[in-house]
């Protein structure tokens, strides 16, 4: 039986985590390979990375960081940001991440997905899809996909954009709703459960979590296979072993190996 | 003159991604199992040739991978001599574990090195809400006892292997198959036949029973 899946999400910034992790002793809670290790010890599925690096010149930090993770942790890496062209995936991929997540630049060319697909295959392709809910009260929902962190409209609806992406090959889609993210009001739901039906292809859920039943509800309500949380693991107010076993406890089928 | 040489196992560095986590993983493996080893990764064919054992990984589509193995000359003759003809411990991975069947199926067609025959089919779970690719942790069912599986713990309350692929190696003969993951049906996870065996999971990244099978695989003595 496949297993649902939990994955912390780290943002890093100049080859640091912005904000850190407090579960545990670290000797620098900063340190992208360390927090790596520490969640590969909790037990966490995977691991992702997102990149906020403003210049491009900082690349090289980050892909040091990735080098570095991959040679401690054997567990799946995605790594996401600033991916812009084929040759930005096959650094990453080079460097030892899994998945590369692609956003933007995805938006902009579609077509990017396609290549990036054929060249490397579908299973270490992410579409990152940032959705924000556009109708009204009331109104039949709609989610357009937003771009720079939810400042800027695209007017793409985000149900079609990711069931044509899944179509040009992503092997997975990681979906946020920028109206959950940050809110710990939980997962959008409707939103999730829209985008799973519409793709044959793996969802993450991402955006909201606040309490551990929003996990479950991700899984269960929203269809999602895999969920992913950043600040209720980060800050100790849960572990993902609680998290996991939570979810196992609400009947979902989770991977407790220890 | 200098002391017995350290045994060697080869991981095959042919232009699939990166290794380095697979090359740790093995040196981890080797480390717990306090096995003096060297691990090598490369795609020389006199190194094949002189392996002790050898490791073929691959990420993405079968015939990228095919074309990716001919492309480095004298390499798929070498591999054949050590495994093939000289019966040195063998193990692939992903892809790498698909290369073993006679063809794949992925896109185009393209042969395989024919070790096990078979072919690399699409998985067609039987409940159709199931996604593809199959991809994250699944554990394994064995349908025999193997030295690769030796002290991991398999069925529903086994450990858990991580998978991550939308075709799978499907033999013609049973038993090559040495175990399953269930995804809407059986999925071919393990094949063994004399010294060769593979993984259609990924090991070097599959935490305890990924280091346990490799250890297994580091000490096998078939």
């Amino acid at each position: 039986m496949l297993k649902s899946r939990v994955i912390p999400c780290l943002d890093v910034k100049d080859g640091r985590v912005v904000k850190g992790v407090n579960f545990v002793e670290l000797r620098d809670a900063g340190d992208p390979v360390e927090c790596a290790l520490a969640y590969d010890a909790a037990g966490a599925d995977e691991l992702c990375f997102l990149d906020i690096t403003a210049s491009s010149e900082d690349r090289g930090i980050l892909l040091d960081v990735v080098r570095r993770t991959a040679e401690a942790c054997f567990m799946p890496l995605t790594v996401g940001g600033g991916v812009r062209s084929v040759a930005d995936i096959r650094t990453l991929l080079l460097a030892g991440a899994d998945k590369a997540s692609i956003m933007s630049a995805a938006v902009q060319d579609r077509d990017f997905v396609s290549r990036a697909a054929q060249k490397f295959g579908s299973q270490c392709i992410v579409v990152a899809v940032d959705a924000k809910r556009v109708s009204a009260e009331g109104e039949a929902p709609r989610w357009e996909v937003f771009t720079h962190g939810g400042r800027r409209a695209t007017g793409i609806d985000a149900i079609a954009y990711a069931a044509d992406v899944a179509a040009r090959g992503a092997g997975e889609i990681l979906l946020t709703s920028m109206d959950r993210d940050g809110t710990k009001a939980g997962f959008d739901l409707a939103l999730t459960r829209a985008v799973s039906e519409a793709v044959t292809v793996p969802v993450i859920a991402s955006g909201g979590v606040g309490t551990l039943d929003h996990l479950v509800d991700g899984v269960r309500r929203g269809g999602a296979s895999a969920v992913l949380a950043a600040s209720i693991f980060h800050f100790g107010q849960h572990t993902i072993g609680e998290a996991k076993r939570h979810m196992a406890e609400a009947g979902l089928d989770m991977r407790l190996d220890r | 003159m200098s002391g017995p040489r350290r045994a060697r196992t080869v991981i095959v560095d042919y232009g699939s991604g990166n290794l380095a986590s697979a090359a740790k993983a093995f040196e981890r493996a080797a480390r717990e199992a306090d096995l003096d080893m060297e691990i090598v990764v490369t795609a020389e064919p006199d190194a094949l040739r002189r392996a002790d054992r050898i490791v073929l990984p691959g990420v993405g589509a079968f015939a990228d991978c095919r074309r990716g193995l001919d492309a480095v000359p004298g390499l798929v003759g070498a591999m054949t001599d050590a495994v093939v003809h000289e019966g040195r411990p063998f193990l692939g991975i992903c892809v790498g574990m698909q290369l073993m069947a006679t063809r794949g199926l992925e896109h185009e067609a393209a042969y395989g090195l024919d070790w096990i025959p078979g072919d690399v089919v699409a998985i067609a779970p039987s409940d159709p809400a199931l996604k593809i690719p199959h991809m994250g942790w699944n554990t394994l069912r064995a349908r025999s006892i193997h030295p690769l599986l030796e002290g991991i713990p398999t069925g529903d309350q086994g450990l858990h292997a991580y998978f991550v692929h939308s075709y799978a190696l499907k033999p013609v003969a049973d038993s090559d198959v040495l175990a399953v993951t269930d995804y809407g049906g059986p999925v071919t996870a393990v094949v063994a036949r004399d010294n060769m065996a593979g993984t259609q999971f990924h090991p070097e990244k599959s935490q305890k029973l990924g280091l346990a099978l490799i250890s297994n695989f580091l000490r096998w003595q078939p």
